[in-house]
């Protein structure tokens, strides 16, 4: 006797309603996320200024890059910014967390404090800085020369421009890195503490033994979190410099706006974002292997 | 030697010193933000700065507030930013429930397709999703600011996550019940997430109140600016004698609601960071 097998019908049922249910979110997400992202490896092979229909040119964007001295530099320029903010972003937003995490009173208003560059919109805060910047009635310039110090021109200035906008990227993004720093501070057991206590650790050995290496997988999300947010920069440079004076705070994600929206080259800005997106895999990658050398895993996986 | 009580003491005085003077640091822009924003224009154009304004120049807001449509950006930024949150919180929550609790053919590769999405850049995505823009005919309408908002992958997996921590056995009983899934996500599941919808929708409301790049791309014409394009167009607009007292009032005025809407919902902004950071 063959004994037939249904599926009882509430899995159907199920299985209806659970396309239902995502239907409004699949649709979103396939026309304004997949598509997006396999037309912009399409749009690589061709050549199209929006006036008239896109040809298709193989290789050839690729080629251009390798050959645009434009490119290089911006490239570096976005490293440089990357490299001027990350360290100073998470050695400072360690510190202020173990601070924070100490038994005192007002740590709730502290906290607040800290976070509030984060959440405050930074078209505005780029605003407020590029006056405080400013060389001749700028705060900065006043601050400076009361301490004896002729004040640079900032953004003006070729050499001063970008370490003027990674100033301003430690004191906006600092906040945050806290935040998550103080969530990980907070899951360390006491009873590591008391233990180090016991045989007789100082406060810097509690640090360097007990909290940093018990912290290293927050630092690692704290790290390449900054690190992809920082290559991605774009707003402060375009408010504070729009990319200048002479291309000195151009970014990658700055170029690809100008190629796209001001030079219409989308096939060349679609190419540059692509590279872009390979550079942040490649530096993700880097890290997440360098990082089973230093992250101690608690689980042990 | 000192005792451990008054070793203590003294590391809680530095602590105090050195929150302070950072505090300080964090300060000072808001407090020049705020200070610059009541002078008028001949104290504005003064070195040494003045530090407080002689009389408090509260015309400043409303001129700054008259100089541009800035009731029309205003309008903008609620609606935008209003519908993109309910829409999310709608939508993700749908989907994460499907994800979470509903067996559909494909379901994993789908939610494995959102996950490698959620990698990817957004200077990636924004040359073609400006030429889908167009081709649909939505530049420069508050439509091209809105609908691509209206779900979000970071949300989607926000929601499931949580939701896979809720219990079944509600949800068994109410179905033995006879519940439909409508009923079961409406009055059992939206009711026990209430904390992921308050955390979900702080951090896409001030996303989206905040966001500069994409209305950038997006938006040319005055009547369908958001608040943000509207600050940077006072700021380009007379490079040579930038108003800048008036600027510093429009920048309060956008800063303000936002740094209050923090204060009142800190509890799950941070609990959506500290979520993020922990499962991300």
């Amino acid at each position: 006797m063959k004994i037939k097998i249904h599926r009882p019908k509430y899995f159907q049922k199920e299985e209806i309603a659970g396309l239902c249910f995502l239907s409004p979110n699949l649709i979103g997400f396939l026309i304004f996320s997949f598509l997006p992202i396999t037309a912009s490896i399409f749009l690589t092979f061709t050549e199209w200024n929006l006036a008239t229909s896109p040809r298709f040119v193989g290789f050839e964007n690729y080629v251009n890059i390798i050959d645009d001295e434009l490119f290089w530099k911006y490239l570096w320029n976005t490293f440089y910014y990357a490299i001027g903010t990350i360290p100073a972003t998470v050695m400072l937003s360690f510190f202020l967390a173990y601070l924070l995490n100490r038994k005192i009173h007002g740590i709730v208003f502290f906290r607040t404090l800290f976070f509030s560059p984060s959440i405050t919109l930074l078209v505005a805060i780029a605003i407020v800085w590029s006056w405080l910047y400013n060389a001749d009635f700028g705060l900065f310039n006043f601050i400076l020369g009361t301490l004896g110090i002729d004040g640079p021109r900032w953004l003006q200035s070729t050499t001063w421009a970008m370490p003027a906008i990674i100033i301003m990227g430690i004191w906006k993004g600092t906040g945050y890195s806290m935040l998550i720093f103080l969530a990980g501070l907070q899951n360390i057991p006491e009873q590591y503490y008391e233990a180090a206590d016991i045989d007789g650790a100082n406060w810097w050995q509690k640090i360097t033994h007990v909290t940093i290496p018990l912290i290293s997988s927050t630092t690692f999300f704290v790290l390449v979190t900054t690190m992809i947010g920082a290559i991605q920069g774009f707003d402060q440079f375009y408010i504070m410099t729009r990319g200048g004076p002479a291309g000195e705070t151009t970014t990658l994600v700055y170029y690809i706006f100008q190629n796209a929206f001001e030079w219409f080259k989308m096939g060349y800005a679609a190419t540059i974002a692509l590279m872009l997106f390979a550079i942040i895999l490649v530096v993700t990658l880097f890290q997440w292997r360098f990082a089973n050398k230093w992250v101690y895993d608690e689980g042990g996986s | 030697m000192l005792s451990r009580k008054s070793r203590k003491r003294i590391a809680d005085y530095l602590t105090y010193i050195v929150l302070i003077l950072f505090g300080a640091i964090v300060v000072i822009p808001f407090l020049w933000m705020i200070l610059s924003s009541f002078k008028d224009a001949g104290e504005i154009w003064t070195f040494p700065p003045v530090f407080m304004p002689k009389k408090f120049q509260w015309s400043n807001y409303r001129d700054a507030w008259n100089a541009l449509p800035f009731d029309r950006f205003l309008f903008n930024s609620i609606i935008v930013t209003v519908c993109v949150t309910i829409g999310q919180l709608f939508t993700c929550s749908l989907g994460g429930y499907a994800f979470a609790r509903l067996r559909f053919p494909g379901r994993d590769k789908i939610f494995l397709l959102y996950l490698a999405t959620m990698m990817i850049p957004f200077p990636v995505m924004m040359i073609p999703l400006f030429i889908i823009m167009r081709t649909l005919g939505w530049i420069d309408t508050l439509t091209a600011l809105i609908v691509p908002g209206l779900f979000s992958a970071w949300g989607t997996f926000l929601m499931r996550q949580y939701m896979l921590g809720i219990p079944k056995a509600l949800e068994d009983a109410a179905r033995i019940d006879g519940c439909s899934y409508w009923r079961l996500y409406w009055n059992i599941i939206v009711p026990l997430c209430k904390p992921v919808f308050a955390t979900l929708g702080i951090f896409t409301f001030m996303g989206t109140w905040n966001q500069f790049f994409w209305p950038l791309i997006m938006i040319n014409t005055i009547s369908a600016k958001t608040l943000p394009l509207g600050l940077v167009m006072f700021q380009a607009r007379i490079a040579a004698e930038t108003p800048w007292h008036l600027i510093m009032a429009a920048s309060c005025a956008i800063v303000l609601p936002i740094i209050v809407l923090f204060i009142i919902g800190q509890k799950y902004y941070v609990k959506g960071i500290v979520m993020s950071g922990i499962k991300g």
